[in-house]
Parts: C-alpha cells; sequence; structure tokens
C-alpha cells in the first residue's frame, strides 16, 4: 500500500540555506581562509614547476601512459556506473526510510571513506580472492578476479561508494518529502513516485555524486594495488603507473601527475556546475 | 552598526584584505625558500654535529639485520642512537637528494648507490657489504608443483617491474636461462609480490632469498640456481657533506664480523672481496 510511504519525511523542517552575500564576515577569515587555499595550491603549482614541458608530449603518449590512461577511464566509468546502481537505492533508504540500526548501518557503509585504502584492498582479497570468502563459489563459476580489470573495478567501486551515497543522502534530506506526499495523495505508486518525483528532483545530487565518485575511482591506488596488482594494459591504472615511473623516470610520473590533476580538475568542474544552477 | 559607520568600515576591509594578501604572498616566498635549499637542511640535520645520533637510510630488505646491529651498536655505544628509515631503495635516494637527514645510506642494487654517489651526495667510495639473489616463492604446499625456473610459464606469477631492482635481476636470470616469462602482475616492490605468495593468489613470486627465509613459515622456496650469477649488490656509504665520525663506525659495524654473521645468517651471500 501507499499509505505508509510519505509518513515519514514531510513535516521534517527545511534546513535554511545560507544567503548569497552574507554580509558578516569577519576580515581575518580571509586570510585564514587564502592560507587554506594556498596549502592546496601551493603543492599543485610545484608539481607544474617539475614539468619537462620539451618531453612532455612524448612522456604522455608514450604507450604505457596512454594503457594506463585508457584504463584508468574505463575502469572509473564502470565503477560509477556500479556506484550509481548500488547506491542510489542506498541512499533511498538511509534518507527515507526508518528501521533499527540505521545509523549503524549508515556509519558502516561509509566506512570506506576513512579506512586506508590499503586495508579496502586487504579486506577485497579476503573476500574475492582465491582463498577469500567467496573465491570457492567463484572458482566454482569459473570466474577468477584477482589479477583482472573487475578487480580494479571492485576496488575503484568500493572506495568511491560511500561519496554517491552520501552526495545523494544529503540532496534527498535538504528536499523533503513533501512533493512525494502530494504525489502519494494524489494515487501514486511508490515507483512512480521514485520515478517522476524523487529522483529528477535530487538528479543535481546524484550527478555531482557520480562525478565524485568517478573522481574518487581515478585517484584510486592503495586497494588496486593491493587487490588487483599492477599489469600494463589490464591493471596497471593511472596512478600505479605514476608509482612506477617514479622509480626510473621521474619526469614521466611528473608528467602523468599533472594529467592526472588536469583530469581531476575537470571532472571536480563539472560536478560544480552541475549543481550549481540549483541556486540562482 | 549606524550607516555613516559603513563607509570607513569597508575601506578598512578593504585595507586589511590587501595586507592579508601580501602577508599570504611573504609566507609563499618563505615556504618555496625553505623547500628549495638542500643545503640548510642538511647541516641542521638531526643532531649529527653532536656525534650521539646517526640517522641510517637503507633498503626494506635489510630491515631485520639493521634493527638488531643498530642495537648493538646503541649497547657499545651508551648515549649514542641510531635512528633507522627503511624503504625501496629508490625512494630513499630521492629523499636523500631532496635533502632528508641521513649520515649512512645503504642500497639493494648498485645503480641506485651509483646515482647518489654521481651527484656528490656520498662520502668517499661506497662499499659492498652483501649480495643477494632471487629465488621462487609459493604457498605453503606449492599447489601449482613448481620445481624451477622453467615451470614460471605455465602458473600464475607475480614478479617486480623491470624498473625496479628486483625485476632487473628477473630480468637477467631471464637472459641466462632463456625462459620468457609472463607474469600476471608486475609489482613496484618485492613486499607485494610477497604479500600475493602468502595470500595464496599467485601460485609463485620471485622474491629474495633474504624474503623468502624470512617469511619462512608462509611460504616455500624453490631454488634457482642460474640466480647465484647474477645477484644484486648492497652498497653501503657515509653521506656528505657533514657524515659524523659515528656514521663511519656504523659502517665498520655492518661491514665487520658481527654484521657479516648477522647478514648471513638472514641469507645474503658475502659481498665479493671475501670468500
Amino acid at each position: 500500500m501507499t499509505g505508509t510511504r510519505p509518513l515519514t519525511a514531510p513535516d521534517r523542517v527545511r534546513s535554511p540555506k545560507p544567503r548569497v552575500g552574507f554580509p558578516g564576515l569577519p576580515p581575518w577569515l580571509f586570510l585564514v581562509a587564502a592560507l587554506g587555499a594556498l596549502f592546496i595550491l601551493l603543492p599543485l603549482a610545484a608539481v607544474v614547476t617539475r614539468v619537462d614541458w620539451a618531453r612532455f608530449p612524448e612522456l604522455v603518449t608514450s604507450e604505457s601512459s596512454i594503457a594506463a590512461l585508457k584504463l584508468s577511464l574505463t575502469t572509473s566509468a564502470a565503477a560509477t556506473a556500479l556506484c550509481i546502481v548500488a547506491g542510489t537505492p542506498m541512499a533511498l533508504v538511509l534518507a527515507r526510510s526508518a528501521f533499527p540500526g540505521q545509523q549503524v548501518l549508515r556509519a558502516l557503509v561509509l566506512l570506506p571513506l576513512v579506512l586506508p585504502p590499503v586495508v579496502g584492498g586487504i579486506a577485497l582479497l579476503y573476500t574475492f580472492g582465491r582463498q577469500g570468502l567467496l573465491g570457492g563459489t567463484l572458482r566454482a563459476l569459473g570466474v577468477e578476479i584477482a589479477f583482472s580489470t573487475t578487480a580494479v573495478v571492485l576496488a575503484q567501486t568500493f572506495v568511491a561508494l560511500p561519496f554517491l551515497v552520501l552526495s545523494l543522502e544529503g540532496a534527498l534530506r535538504s528536499a523533503g518529502g513533501r512533493y512525494e506526499a502530494v504525489a502519494a495523495t494524489l494515487g501514486a505508486s511508490p515507483t512512480t513516485v521514485l520515478r517522476r518525483v524523487t529522483i529528477p528532483l535530487v538528479l543535481p545530487g546524484l550527478l555531482s555524486g557520480a562525478v565524485l565518485s568517478f573522481a574518487r575511482a581515478l585517484g584510486e591506488f592503495g586497494a588496486t594495488l593491493t587487490f588487483a596488482g599492477s599489469l600494463q594494459g589490464v591493471t596497471r591504472t593511472l596512478p600505479l603507473e605514476i608509482y612506477l615511473q617514479r622509480e626510473t623516470d621521474p619526469d614521466a610520473a611528473v608528467a602523468l601527475s599533472l594529467v592526472l590533476v588536469a583530469v581531476a580538475v575537470l571532472v571536480v568542474g563539472l560536478a560544480h556546475r552541475s549543481s550549481a544552477p540549483a541556486v540562482p | 552598526m549606524p550607516s555613516p559607520a559603513t563607509g570607513t568600515g569597508a575601506g578598512r576591509k578593504r585595507l586589511r584584505h590587501r595586507l592579508g594578501g601580501s602577508a599570504v604572498l611573504a609566507c609563499a616566498l618563505a615556504l618555496t625558500g625553505c623547500g628549495g635549499g638542500a643545503d640548510p637542511a642538511s647541516d641542521g640535520g638531526s643532531g649529527s654535529g653532536t656525534g650521539d645520533t646517526i640517522t641510517v637510510f637503507a633498503a626494506a630488505s635489510l630491515r631485520e639485520v639493521f634493527e638488531s646491529l643498530a642495537e648493538d651498536y646503541e649497547t657499545r655505544n651508551p648515549g649514542s642512537e641510531v635512528v633507522l628509515n627503511f624503504a625501496g631503495s629508490s625512494d630513499l635516494a630521492t629523499q636523500i637528494e631532496a635533502g632528508a637527514p641521513a649520515d649512512v645510506f645503504a642500497s639493494a642494487d648498485a645503480p641506485t648507490m651509483e646515482r647518489l654517489a654521481e651527484a656528490g651526495l656520498i662520502d668517499g667510495e661506497p662499499g659492498e657489504f652483501a649480495r643477494n639473489r632471487l629465488t621462487i616463492a609459493v604457498p605453503q604446499g606449492n599447489p601449482a608443483g613448481v620445481n624451477g625456473f622453467a615451470d614460471l610459464t605455465g602458473v600464475r606469477l607475480v614478479a617486480c617491474a623491470p624498473q625496479v631492482p628486483c625485476g632487473a635481476a628477473a630480468t637477467r636470470i631471464q637472459e641466462v636461462t632463456g625462459v620468457r616469462l609472463s607474469p600476471v602482475s608486475e609489482e613496484s616492490s618485492v613486499t607485494e609480490v610477497l604479500g600475493k605468495v602468502i595470500s595464496g593468489e599467485a601460485d609463485a613470486g620471485l622474491v629474495y632469498v633474504t624474503d623468502a627465509l624470512a617469511a619462512a613459515g608462509e611460504v616455500e622456496a624453490v631454488p634457482i640456481p642460474e640466480a647465484a650469477e647474477v645477484p644484486n649488490s648492497y652498497l653501503i656509504g657515509a653521506v656528505a657533506p657533514n657524515a659524523p665520525e659515528a656514521a663511519r663506525e656504523f659502517i665498520d659495524t655492518v661491514t665487520g664480523s658481527a654484521g657479516q654473521a648477522l647478514l648471513q645468517e638472514a641469507g645474503f651471500q658475502p659481498p665479493a672481496d671475501r670468500p
């Protein structure tokens, strides 16, 4: 029945949004903020100063670099798709329903955010590896995950999923449930409400969550190294290629770092754009 | 605040803002100045002038031997302290080039030490103090039945990437034996290779004899006779320009009989100039 759903959320108080042009910031705050920004921007600038521009085109178009970039983009896209498929229902359940242990579940789901990625890799190994929890079952099905591109996607999804759940849950909460309640009283089924009201309402949040997940997947290193290994064209993503190049050709590592930074800036910029138009 | 104050308030704000900006710029200049110069960092050092503390940067494979040698050194020289930093040889060399306060550097291969020596960062001639060679590590019970180097072609093998010393050693063995390997993963450190054998993900891994010995309860070793023809040289040297006398003493401990006994116990071979 549709009667039970809308009761959970409609009376939630909307949190006031900060006004654009709020006049009361103390001047010293700008100084501290500038120092904070500098702390992030200066190291990036330092990378740029170390780039060997004469060799740059040759370094970033080498066979191994192209293979790593291609692999990174495709695996990150696949991981983002998995995050949307699995994360959207998770965010909806966390934001729009109530059950015992919900707080604990939320904390656990967000765990990969604070977990060192290496630990994530070890955990995945003990789950999907040959000797892992599901290893025997997977082998019976003829599936070998370790050292495959699938392992890379799994590692990326594991670390990126909380970003999607977190941003979407936030969007769902700040959107409130009143439109859904109205739709339900007009006779729409829960699936129709979800499809026609909820999802369109939080689409900017879903989009920025997806972009953040993509960015996180792109930067994934520790879990991939531990769980998937490192082989050109199969599991050696851009961060792993940078790590390896650093051993012999620091110039190549710096050039590739710049490529990764550029892609990340592009992606984060897109996320900002996709969420910004919500406030006119 | 009443309205007359807003004009001056805004003016003051703008002034402060500008001051803030220049302070930030000054900070940035100070920071780059500090990061750019390697020299002030090394003579500020870790109290290297006093001779009480020496900082030793050593290849990761030397951890156990050097930890007991450092303890031994501290007992023999009361009041002294040996600070140890273990990582991949290349990483350590990069840190030293960037001005890290090291007094002694021990590398797991010759090229890395030569790189620092050419940059004038090693005091005198670095000396070989041990040799190491590769072996095949397999999970307990050797499930894939690996009995020699030639068997590695048909199993899930993990090795080091050719860019790092352990991978270069693997390439040399392939040249000697004529066996071409195709690993499922090429790791950037031997620790990663060993980890994948211990966890049972790989059927076999190429690691140093000393690694296999240290993990004896968790992996089994299958020897590669040809590896003896192409060993890795371990070199040690005092870091220029301000290596304290204690750095020399520590190096003597490593190359002396006590150090050699410990190294050989851990599976290292003696250097070329010794039997």
